[in-house]
């Protein structure tokens, strides 16, 4: 068996909004379900850095950019339906 | 319209830079507030955004932003760069293309918001200055979103982040055909259009296979605006939109100036020509010689140094030319001098807004102070008649306000309108000049009748007259009447000759009467003579026989006493002698 795939994410908020709140929190909560250990995530204020939302096409928030492992997936939304999440990540249950 | 005094605290407006438009909205969209554009598929609206990015960033000095959910900027640039507005020179200081759509293999969980979208505009805005901001195709990403109410809180946090950062926004949505204003509750983003401050509906229809494009300003907060439909055109600048010239606007200038019609007689019957900038119809039936009496018109501006464009619809201009040399019109000359424009109006294609604008452009272009369109009952043909007329009327309130004097030449249909006299725009009733042009068959002739219908203003004749083409020009001739019929043509001639021969014979005859009448008049006046002589001496007769009696009878008195005192046996006398002793 080889070495766990580490998830890389980029998740783009913007700070206040309860969109994003809500999207950081259900982001935890499956990475600390599925991915224990093996996740890195990474929380972008897109009005604190406007550049790089310009740069990775951010519009709406939230969105989830999952960097690794490829190919990039991008997710629009608080995340809040786990089983869409999941199955765009390509985690399975039993993976986990 | 009713223009809103300075004073009152309404918003200042943003010209959009769109012909007639600005005109509509009596300057441009609210500033610092939002506008939504609506309209269906292909029916101008992210050209009317982009002409406005334009217009802000190259004359306003407002540099703008436009947000393209549906195509990417390329393309977008790409389709705009034949108006000739050189986005790419404005890129990416003056104008900057946010590519914002929306990726097809998006993943979507849960509700989303577009702060994204606005903290990279806020950024943009900051460090280009950016005034102007398009939101092209909302709908798309609006789309997206899972219910009404995320889109409600989405739009609204578009137009308070508009609102706060003072920026005029547009929005262009996509409606579906029918569904426009008539039922903003239906419609799935019929929320936007309250609450924005000005929404703008765009129309494209198709009617017996002409494009008709509309616009229509559905409201407008804080400011009047024309609330009907006007048609528009997308045409070689972008967008131009037809407006009639709203009345009372001081830039029709009215001479007193008159042009000659290129016909002598009928210059004269109109007591000295058609004024400048007047607008003359001429009405007939096919071959009445419409397309000449316009084409001695053009001539007639070309030899006085004046710039002139004839549309035909009916020929091509080479074919005119021919026909009209034919009669001793020469256009020829001033084609080749650049003064004549000549147009086969037949190549352009289109709906009667479309030809009006194509002719419009390139009587500007040409700085035309003449305009001949034969013939303009065409532009019925191109279009529906309801727009034609709108048509009729914006050309000639346009050619009023700038001054052109036109002529324009009307066929009119010889079954429906032989009584009436109407043309089928109504024009008739908009030109201040009317020559109606009438064919009158007759003793197995056809000749053409000129007569004046109206001529506002000046005093005109009411004689029919005749028009006779001749390789030497065209010329009217006085009508015959005789016994309450007109006479034309061999008709006319034969009368006026059988008149010219009996008014000769009635002269001798008259000659001769006077030579009698003088020699009666000497033998009367020689009887008089004789007896007055007679009576002279008659006079004297009865003077000498008035004397002689009264001799004779007073020698016979006298006599009588005589011979009774003689006698003395009366005894009268001796009384008498008694007495008198």
């Amino acid at each position: 068996m080889s070495a766990p795939v580490r998830f890389r994410f980029c998740l783009f908020v913007a700070d206040d909004s309860p969109n994003g709140a809500q999207a950081t929190a259900n982001l935890a909560a499956i990475c600390a379900e599925y991915l224990p250990g093996r996740h890195t995530i990474e929380i972008v204020d897109v009005f604190k850095v406007p550049a790089r939302a310009l740069e990775a096409n951010v519009f709406m928030t939230p969105t989830l950019i999952l960097l690794s492992p490829a190919p990039v997936r991008r997710i629009v939304g608080t995340l809040s339906q786990t089983e869409v999440v999941l199955r765009a990540l390509g985690i399975t249950k039993q993976a986990a | 319209m009713k223009q809103i005094p300075k004073r009152l605290p309404v918003h200042s407006k943003v010209p959009v830079g769109i012909t007639g438009f600005d005109e509509i909205v009596n300057g441009g969209l609210p500033r610092g507030r939002t506008t939504l554009v609506t309209g269906g598929p292909g029916s101008g609206k992210t050209i009317f955004g982009l002409q406005f990015l334009a217009h802000g960033a190259r004359s306003c000095n407002e540099p703008g932003i436009f947000v393209a959910f549906e195509e990417t900027p390329d393309q977008l640039i790409a389709n705009v760069e034949g108006f000739g507005w050189k986005l790419s020179e404005l890129r990416p200081k003056k104008l900057f293309f946010l590519s914002a759509q929306p990726t097809p293999d998006l993943i979507q969980s849960g509700t989303f918001d577009l702060n994204g979208l606005l903290a990279i505009l806020s950024a943009k805005q900051k460090s280009m200055g950016a005034k102007r901001v398009v939101f092209d195709a909302l709908d798309v990403v609006l789309a997206l979103l899972p219910d009404p109410a995320a889109r409600q809180r989405e739009v609204y946090r578009l137009h308070e982040w508009l609102v706060t950062n003072h920026l005029t926004g547009m929005i262009t949505a996509k409606t579906v055909r029918g569904e426009d204003a008539g039922a903003p509750a239906h419609h799935p983003f019929g929320f936007i259009q309250f609450m924005v401050d000005c929404s703008v509906i765009l129309n494209h229809t198709v009617e017996l296979g002409v494009s008709q494009r509309n616009l229509r300003v559905q409201k407008y907060r804080g400011s009047s605006f024309d609330e009907n439909e006007s048609p528009f055109v997308i045409g070689k600048n972008g967008f131009d939109v037809a407006v009639s010239r709203i009345l009372g606007r001081a830039d029709a200038v009215v001479t007193n100036e008159r042009v000659t019609s290129g016909v002598a007689r009928l210059d004269t019957m109109l007591g000295g020509g058609y004024y400048r900038g007047a607008s003359v119809l001429i009405t007939g039936f096919p071959g009445t010689a419409k397309t000449t009496l316009s084409g001695a018109f053009a001539e007639a501006a070309c030899k006085r140094g004046e710039r002139t464009v004839f549309v035909g619809f009916d020929s091509d201009s080479t074919e005119v030319i021919r026909n009209l040399t034919s009669v001793g019109i020469r256009l020829g000359p001033h084609v080749r001098s650049g003064l004549l424009k000549m147009i086969s109006a037949r190549t352009l294609t289109g709906s009667a807004e479309t030809l009006l604008v194509r002719i419009k452009a390139l009587t500007k272009e040409h700085r035309a102070r003449c305009l001949v369109i034969d013939p303009v009952s065409k532009l019925s043909k191109a279009g529906n008649e309801l727009t034609a007329h709108g048509v009729a009327e914006r050309l000639i309130d346009w050619s009023k306000a700038d001054g052109i004097t036109l002529v324009c030449t009307s066929l009119l249909d010889e079954m429906s309108n032989r009584m009436d006299g109407g043309t089928p725009l109504q024009i008739s009733t908009l030109a201040d000049t009317w020559i109606h042009l009438n064919y009158l068959v007759q003793a197995g002739e056809r000749n053409r009748g000129m007569s004046i219908i109206k001529s506002r203003g000046m005093s005109h004749s009411n004689q029919v007259r005749e028009l006779i083409l001749s390789n030497s020009g065209v010329t009217l001739a006085d009508i015959y009447t005789a016994g309450g019929e007109v006479l034309m043509g061999t008709m006319r001639w034969e009368k006026e000759s059988a008149s010219r021969v009996a008014s000769e014979v009635a002269e001798v005859a008259g000659q001769l009467n006077l030579v009698r009448l003088d020699a009666e008049e000497t033998v009367l006046e020689v009887r008089a003579k004789s007896l007055h002589t007679e009576l002279l001496a008659k006079q004297a007769e009865k003077i000498l026989l008035a004397r002689t009696t009264q001799t004779r009878n007073r020698e016979q008195s006298s006599g009588a006493k005589r011979i009774r005192e003689l006698r003395g046996a009366d005894p009268a006398i001796a009384r008498e002698r008694k007495a008198l002793k």
